[in-house]
């Protein structure tokens, strides 16, 4: 009998149509396998109830003739970041943790007039402020690649630590994430899965709690970049409730992937290379370009002159919104408040008893750098550079179509390594994400070679703006060229 | 550093949020370690380049402002730690 839960979403699509699987049987095996892998802890929330009247109705739909499309049926996880309607939506936070939002976000919504059956919602670090799901009020997502001794001692990465791990592990067979400076592409690395970040302006945000508006972007987490192409096209489009989304029409992302890309121009960035890389990272780079130039690409060096200025930038820019987006948790609407003799003093221990510390950090930071006498040189000499970054790529662009870059500096570390960084040093493991980030451009990760540990290691495609379909195209012939089929041992229950 | 015992204070402050002594000392040092690091901005030619606040293609939109839905108090209400009739409760600011 096939293996239900290995399925890629294009397998089991055709499975579904032929009527060889219903989505209800689907279903139950992502719930069974949610069930033994909680030992993980994915999911904040698992919504059993609701995915199997989602299955049900996907059948219904089916044998009636009216399947809403290649979609419909696939079970699916979403960051819980992402307001769903009448389950709770927490951000991973103390603040929110009883929070039921009463209206459903857009990229959810159009996951769900898809057809797709939602498992649950999956950890994420708290605001999806980190890259280890570390900061999460609800205990750490493990990593299911084990070490060395087969212990789950290692991250899953994060921010989408949750959507990850749940796509790695079969708790899934797809998951939302978001990414701000590189929170879909870190974990896809660390978790050997793949992950768009899309263009700026290509998903809504509306309903995704806000962490950074300039730069959060809701993107798809699968196993396959034909599988993340056809979420995707799902989740992407205008949208009247941001006004930051761009009216394009959204390709068929799917159909890009012709397997063809002779010809393709493709960017190696030297400051991507700096002195001290990590040699497992480097080595899979190094595969990565020699399989594209087999497969007929044409590799050029690129520069990318501001590269080692996108870390600072990112995070004076990100905290400095972050801190105006968390404003709003006031003890006043979103269910915690720590009582106080005046209002002011309700609002500080609302507050404070309601963030982690890592949130409280970047609030303090974002506070300081939009604070009278810090404004220009911190926060305003922030968006200057921001721009000369975004040059970088555009300049680029004007002579590759695209950039093959390593995702993130290490494979995924283990927790014990984590806690004993400072702040600065965490925030290092978004060198390879946030410039472009800061640009808006799109970026798949997707995994192309192991450590000398076993451990998977990502490779990043970043493309032209609103090219999704280049990115992918490229991705879909590195994923094909690099034989990466290897999944973590299955949990046992 | 100019992150000192009366920044940290300040700026607390301006978030609404207040700690122990032991924790301020604590988010001072992180934070004077951060400032430190993004001091290397400063050896960069900023002179004449315009300060980038948004990659959206799309200038801000304004769509009509028309009631989409109603009857929803009970639901927004349920968010709220305290409400009576409709309203939200704060603690008394005006004596």
């Amino acid at each position: 009998m096939t293996d239900l839960v290995t399925l890629h979403i294009a397998e089991a699509a055709d499975l579904l149509n032929k009527k060889e699987i219903s989505a209800v049987e689907l279903t139950n095996a992502h719930l069974a396998e949610m069930e033994k892998g909680r030992i993980l802890n994915a999911y904040i929330t698992e919504t059993p109830e609701r995915a199997l009247a989602d299955a049900e109705a996907s059948d219904k739909r089916r044998a009636a003739g009216s399947a809403l499309g290649v979609l419909d049926g696939i079970p699916i996880a979403n960051k819980d970041l992402y307001c769903t309607a009448g389950v709770r939506t927490t951000a991973a936070s103390k603040m929110l943790a009883n929070f039921v939002p009463p209206y459903e976000s857009t990229v959810t919504q159009k996951l769900k007039d898809a057809g797709t059956v939602m498992l649950g919602k999956v950890n994420t670090d708290q605001f999806a402020m980190g890259g280890s799901t570390m900061t999460s009020y609800f205990g750490v997502t493990k990593n299911p690649w084990t070490d060395e001794q087969g212990a789950y001692s290692l991250v899953p990465g994060g921010s989408s630590g949750g959507s990850a791990a749940a796509v790695a592990a079969g708790l899934c067979m797809g998951a939302t994430g978001s990414d701000t400076g590189g929170s879909i592409r870190q974990p896809a690395s660390f978790c050997g899965v793949t992950g768009i970040k899309p263009t700026y302006g290509r998903c809504s945000r509306y309903g995704i709690v806000a962490f950074a508006s300039s730069l959060d972007q809701a993107g798809p987490m699968a196993r396959s970049v034909k599988d993340c192409a056809l979420l995707l096209g799902a989740m992407a489009g205008a949208d009247k409730w941001d006004s930051t989304v761009a009216e394009l029409p959204v390709p068929d992302f799917a159909a890009a992937l012709t397997g063809d890309i002779r010809g393709k121009k493709i960017g190696i960035p030297k400051e991507y290379r700096p002195a001290g890389l990590n040699e497992q990272v480097a080595k899979v780079w190094d595969k990565g370009i020699q399989l594209l130039r087999d497969a007929g690409a044409e590799i050029v060096d690129i520069s990318l002159p501001h590269t080692k200025y996108a870390l600072p930038v990112y995070y004076i820019i990100a905290c400095a919104e972050a801190s105006s987006n968390l404003s709003r948790y006031d003890g006043v609407r979103y269910t915690e408040r720590v009582p106080g003799a005046t209002l002011d003093e309700m609002y500080e221990n609302t507050r404070t008893d309601g963030f982690g510390s890592e949130v409280i950090r970047r609030i303090l930071l974002g506070t300081f750098v939009l604070s009278a006498g810090f404004y220009d040189a911190y926060y305003i000499r922030a968006q200057r550079v921001r721009r000369l970054i975004y040059d970088d790529f555009q300049k680029a662009f004007e002579t590759v179509d695209a950039i093959l870059a390593p995702a993130a500096p290490t494979p995924a570390l283990s927790y014990e390594a984590m806690k004993r960084m400072s702040p600065v040093d965490t925030y290092l493991g978004d060198v390879f994400t946030t410039p472009s980030s800061l640009a808006g451009a799109p970026a798949l990760s997707l995994p192309v070679g192991l450590s000398d540990t076993g451990l998977p290691i990502g490779l990043q495609i970043i493309g032209k703006h609103f090219d999704e379909s280049t990115v992918l195209q490229i991705g879909d012939v590195l994923e094909k060229a690099a034989g990466f089929d290897l999944t973590p041992r299955r949990v046992k229950g | 550093m100019s992150f000192n015992e009366q920044t940290i204070k300040t700026v607390a402050n301006l978030a609404r949020l207040r700690f122990p002594k032991e924790d301020e000392a604590k988010f001072m040092a992180d934070i004077d370690s951060i400032l430190d690091w993004v001091e290397q901005l400063k050896e960069v030619d900023v002179t004449g380049v315009e300060p980038l606040v948004s990659v959206s293609p799309r200038e801000t939109a304004i769509r009509a402002d028309e009631v989409r839905d109603g009857n929803i108090q009970a639901e927004l209400m349920a968010n709220a730690p305290e409400s009576v009739q409709g309203f939200y409760v704060v603690p008394r600011m005006v004596e």
